[in-house]
């Protein structure tokens, strides 16, 4: 065999490599911007020791509250060995940015089969929007090892039709959990 | 075993493949647990034992002294002259050998359940971490040993390439040094301060950006010794030759330079990082498959050269004229459709937005545990199998046993590993001991959950087939001990100087780390970080 038919050969694949993974960071940027496709990325920092005692996640905020444009901001606390509130409502069909964070050690946020998901890292506040269009209840495991607790840290995250969706006079939903 | 450095080799080999016996077993236990099927000793406490032990022996042990004792091998065969550093080497064996008790000890008696990736500020006791330090320094004398080998082979031999074998096992010497800084600093700086009781909080988004310097590029060292085998054994055993010595060369330099500056992939979901450097890792992660594409490329091309010169025909036809009764062949055939499968898997993982929906579910679980159980420790049997022959000085009694134990371990491994594919897209998250499956909005998880619990008892299976084998098997004919890899078409004499050492690469990987870690570490010293407080699991409960 010809050493130089080895190397054009060669190369003609490098050539179809490189096509192959260009097309497929196309793809990928292209699919991310073209759906806002973000993950959590907001550095935005906040004190593990204090939070509960002020601020944004003292446990009169945590919840769910609509805002005066429509959208809807969700806030919790993932701790050892719950997330607080357990139920979260949520409406069909609108924007919901998550704002989650953690007092001790380091929890995982997912809705199961949909691609809302986060770690969440003490010492910072994961945001992340997205919209859920299937009404009913998501379960909410914590997917990151906390302790030996860690298995028994479930949620619900409750998607209510449009019409079901009636806050208070402060935009404040809440909903409970069937034992 | 009749001369001291077979031993060495065969006890780094022996300690890896215990090690990976006790952690099969705690696998198919722990799949049994998070199965509907009842498991004896299930609580939340044995399971996350378990769990950590089972990280740590796989992660941490099983590779490394593998890589640590197939290195020593090849450097000595490779380069056909005694290994510099004999004693150094077995002091490294020595201190990593107190490393992996003084750990396993302490997880078992749940001073550490942490788990192998340690999630600060979840702290552990001091033996744990000092213990897989020890692991750590073992291999970091193995590194000094490789590196001196090829330092002293080519004084000895100026000008001359470098031997395919060797070249690969100082380019993950070198990629595991770096690999190393990111996990060391990590304990080094915080996890042990905390552990002494020196410091009581721990920056863990800090923690987690160290880890994952380390937590990409651990996996390619973990692979190197398949695609050795793949480049320098499995073409000769094929009854062939390689199709490009050169292309091999450039193989193993990307993945020195590819595997390394993409670990933030595994933190596309963490707060504590901007979009940009995750875009960018993830730019770079797309980069790390060229070597393995090219890979496949050279080893098809050189399988085919095999298979034409044992009269195979037609454009696909040859691979039917493979000798896949080889054991070699037949696990490097397994090794590329698992990798095949997991690299599929992997390209959702390293996608900036789809990972999303399947971070930190068992998807996660099912990609390494292809990749890693699957494509790369197939090839570890392979390796042991082929170079068993030349340590003891004899042939196996009968090959039957030892594709009994392949079949096994494929077969097995699929049926774990595409259920929680499966699982994954569902949202089934890893790391949980039991569901409640009785709740209607998870039930049908269960079924998916048994079947691949009875995937793990057919690697268990074939785990303790394994190390009966190596045990029992070679007592045959006496056996030609002389260790010979496979020759390019073109074997070169001379390569180019780029082609045949370190210096420019490790320069450029210094660069490209500095691009893309620079940052994200320092940023942690600008920003007002607020550090969580130490909690210990080892005291009190």
């Amino acid at each position: 065999m010809d050493e130089k038919r080895i190397v054009r050969s060669e190369l003609r694949w490098v050539f179809v490599v490189a096509a192959a993974v260009t097309l497929m960071l196309v793809v990928i940027v292209a699919t991310t911007l073209a759906n806002a496709l973000h993950p959590p990325s907001n550095v935005e920092t906040i004190d593990p020791a204090t939070l509960h005692i002020a601020g944004e996640f003292t446990e009169a905020n945590l919840g769910t509250q609509e805002n005066a444009d429509g959208t809807v901001t969700v806030r919790l606390i993932a701790t050892q060995y719950a997330f607080v509130p357990r139920c979260l409502p949520v409406p069909e069909g609108r924007p919901v940015s998550i704002r989650v964070t953690s007092p001790d050690v380091i929890h995982g946020f997912i809705v199961a089969g949909t691609n809302a998901n986060t770690m969440v890292v003490p010492g910072f506040v994961a945001e992340l929007t997205t919209e859920f269009d299937e009404p009913g209840d998501h379960l909410m495991p914590c997917h990151e090892y906390c302790g030996l607790g860690h298995s028994n840290m479930w949620a619900v995250l409750r998607v209510v039709p449009e019409e079901e969706w009636i806050p208070d006079a402060n935009g404040r939903m809440t909903c409970e959990l069937v034992p | 075993m009749n001369s001291s450095p077979n031993r060495l080799v065969a006890a780094h080999i022996w300690v890896a493949f215990i090690a990976f016996a006790v952690a099969a077993v705690m696998g198919a236990w722990q799949m049994l647990v998070r199965s509907p099927i009842d498991a004896p000793l299930e609580t939340a406490e044995t399971y996350f034992v378990s769990v950590t032990g089972h990280g740590a022996l796989m992660a941490y042990v099983l590779p490394t002294l593998f890589v640590m004792g197939f290195g020593y091998y090849v450097a000595m065969t490779a380069l056909k002259q005694p290994l510099p550093g004999l004693r150094w080497a077995w002091a490294g064996f020595y201190i990593a050998a107190i490393g992996i008790v003084m750990a396993v000890v302490t997880v078992l008696s749940g001073q550490a359940t942490v788990l192998y990736t340690f999630y600060p500020p979840l702290t552990g006791s001091v033996f744990f971490y000092l213990g897989v330090l020890l692991v750590v320094v073992g291999s970091w004398i193995w590194v000094a040993v490789m590196i001196t080998a090829m330092m002293k082979w080519k004084r000895a031999n100026p000008g001359a390439a470098v031997p395919l074998a060797m070249f690969a096992t100082v380019a993950n010497a070198i990629l595991w040094l770096w690999t190393t800084a990111g996990v060391g600093a990590e304990l080094l700086f915080q996890v042990l301060p905390a552990s002494l009781g020196w410091t009581d909080s721990i920056d863990a988004g800090l923690a987690r950006t160290l880890f994952s310097w380390t937590l990409h590029a651990i996996v390619y060292f973990w692979l190197m010794p398949a695609y050795i085998a793949f480049y320098t054994i499995l073409p000769k055993v094929a009854g062939g030759r390689l199709y490009s010595d050169t292309m091999g060369r450039v193989s193993f330099i990307l993945f020195l330079l590819y595997s390394l500056p993409v670990g933030m992939h595994h933190l596309f979901m963490d707060p504590e990082h901007g979009s940009g450097f995750k875009f960018l890792q993830m730019m770079l992660t797309a980069l790390v498959t060229v070597p393995t594409l090219l890979t496949i490329f050279t080893i098809g091309a050189s399988l085919e050269i095999a298979a034409r010169l044992r009269g195979g025909k037609g454009l696909f036809g040859w691979v039917r004229a493979l000798p896949w009764d080889r054991p070699m062949v037949l696990a490097a055939g397994f090794s590329f459709i698992m990798l095949g499968f997991g690299g599929f898997g992997g390209l959702i993982n390293m996608s900036y937005a789809m990972n999303s929906m399947i971070h930190n579910t068992s998807w996660v679980t099912a990609h390494f545990h292809l990749i890693f159980g699957g494509s790369v420790v197939i090839m570890y049997f392979a390796i042991a199998y082929h170079i068993w022959p030349k340590l003891t000085g004899r042939e196996a009694r009968s090959l039957t046993p030892i594709r009994v134990q392949l079949w096994l371990w494929f077969v097995g491994i699929v049926i774990t590993s595409f259920p929680w594919h499966i699982l994954g897209l569902f949202g089934q998250p890893r790391r949980v001991s039991s569901f409640d499956f009785a709740n209607p909005e998870i039930a049908y998880w269960g079924p998916w959950t048994t079947v691949s619990a009875i995937g793990g008892f057919i690697m268990l299976a074939g785990a303790a087939l394994f190390v009966w084998n190596l045990a029992t098997l070679y007592r045959g004919a006496a056996a030609d001990r002389t260790m010979s890899y496979a020759m390019a078409v073109h074997q070169p004499r001379e390569v180019p100087r780029v082609l045949n050492g370190f210096g420019l690469w490790n320069t450029l990987v210094a660069v490209l780390m500095i691009v893309a870690y620079a940052w994200p570490i320092a940023q942690f010293f600008f920003l007002d970080t607020y550090p969580a407080p130490v909690q210990r699991v080892d005291v009190g409960g």
